[in-house]
């Protein structure tokens, strides 16, 4: 799979498919705001980025309104979730992007999807057994 | 149908799963409160949950396991950080060893549940962050079911070829 279609899989605007049935996302504001505030968008950026090619972090920190250290900083956060890798090349610090661990975490977030997929069947099935004994 | 809407972000690891119920927020609720009806929906069907404790305040705690078909144990533990009932629930939930207590050295998991009367019945949302790749694997060890485990194999194998 190519870079691109992994930056696609990560953004908000998804549609998932369950049950055969495509649903189409409703973008529920809760959700939309718990979403955001941890999905930071400079950290998605940078690490978009580096998907399609080495930067360094010079590079990068020069491109976004913050401190070098504030650059630095995502780039650790990143880093510490194997989400890229640092490179020394000469003096600069060069960071990737590393795809498998993205594969990784979305297969693992697939299958933690189930889980609560059946959790929630489960629990209809409680909350029904309760209706029916009204 | 149950499950409305899920976002996985692989890169913020995190996931966000919405579901409506035919039912108050006050049941929904109470299927999180009532250790007796907790256990009935939180482990996998092959995998049924047993809460051994389960103190449903601010700051207090759960221990449970699960009792896999071959009679293995995966004991786990929940840290409650914020309840607003029938509003929302706020907890850490983390491994623990064979004695039942925490496992040092694996990050719990926080994870933040809330509930809305919509029309007819209650949305619940449920967001789940994750630390890294390596914890989110050792949380789905617990009790997961066979199809699942093979799908992340598979994954994992093509991976390391």
């Amino acid at each position: 799979m190519s870079a691109n279609s992994f930056t696609i899989c990560a953004a908000t605007e998804e549609r998932i498919t369950y049950n055969h049935m495509v649903v189409d996302k409703l973008m529920d504001r809760d959700v939309d705001r718990v979403f955001r505030a941890l999905a930071d968008r400079t950290r998605r950026d940078i690490f978009e980025r580096v998907l399609v090619t080495g930067l360094s972090v010079s590079t990068l920190a020069d491109d976004y309104d913050m401190s070098f250290a504030a650059v630095q900083k995502h780039v650790g956060v990143l880093e510490r979730a194997s989400l890229v890798t640092k490179q020394r090349q000469g003096r600069e610090q060069i960071v990737h992007g590393n795809i498998p661990t993205l594969q990784r975490a979305s297969a693992l977030l697939d299958a933690y999807e189930q889980i609560w997929i059946q959790r929630d069947q489960q629990i209809a099935e409680i909350l029904g057994e309760e209706g029916s004994s009204k | 149908m149950t499950v409305i809407n899920s976002i996985k972000d692989p890169v913020a690891m995190t996931l966000v799963v919405v579901s409506q119920f035919d039912a108050t927020p006050e049941q929904v609720w109470e299927v999180w409160e009532d250790a007796r009806k907790l256990e009935r929906w939180w482990g996998p069907p092959t995998f049924p949950a047993t809460f051994a404790r389960h103190d449903f305040v601010v700051d207090g705690q759960s221990r449970y396991y699960m009792t896999g078909p071959n009679g293995e144990q995966p004991h786990g533990w929940w840290r409650i950080r914020t309840i607003d009932k029938p509003h929302r629930i706020e907890f850490d939930n983390g491994l623990a060893g064979d004695d039942g207590e925490p496992m040092l050295g694996v990050d719990p998991m926080p994870s933040s549940v809330s509930f809305e009367a919509v029309d007819g019945g209650t949305r619940m949302t449920s967001v789940t962050f994750f630390t890294d790749v390596g914890q989110m694997a050792k949380m789905l060890e617990m009790g997961m079911q066979e199809g699942t485990e093979q799908a992340v194999g598979q994954i994992d194998a093509l991976l390391s070829s």
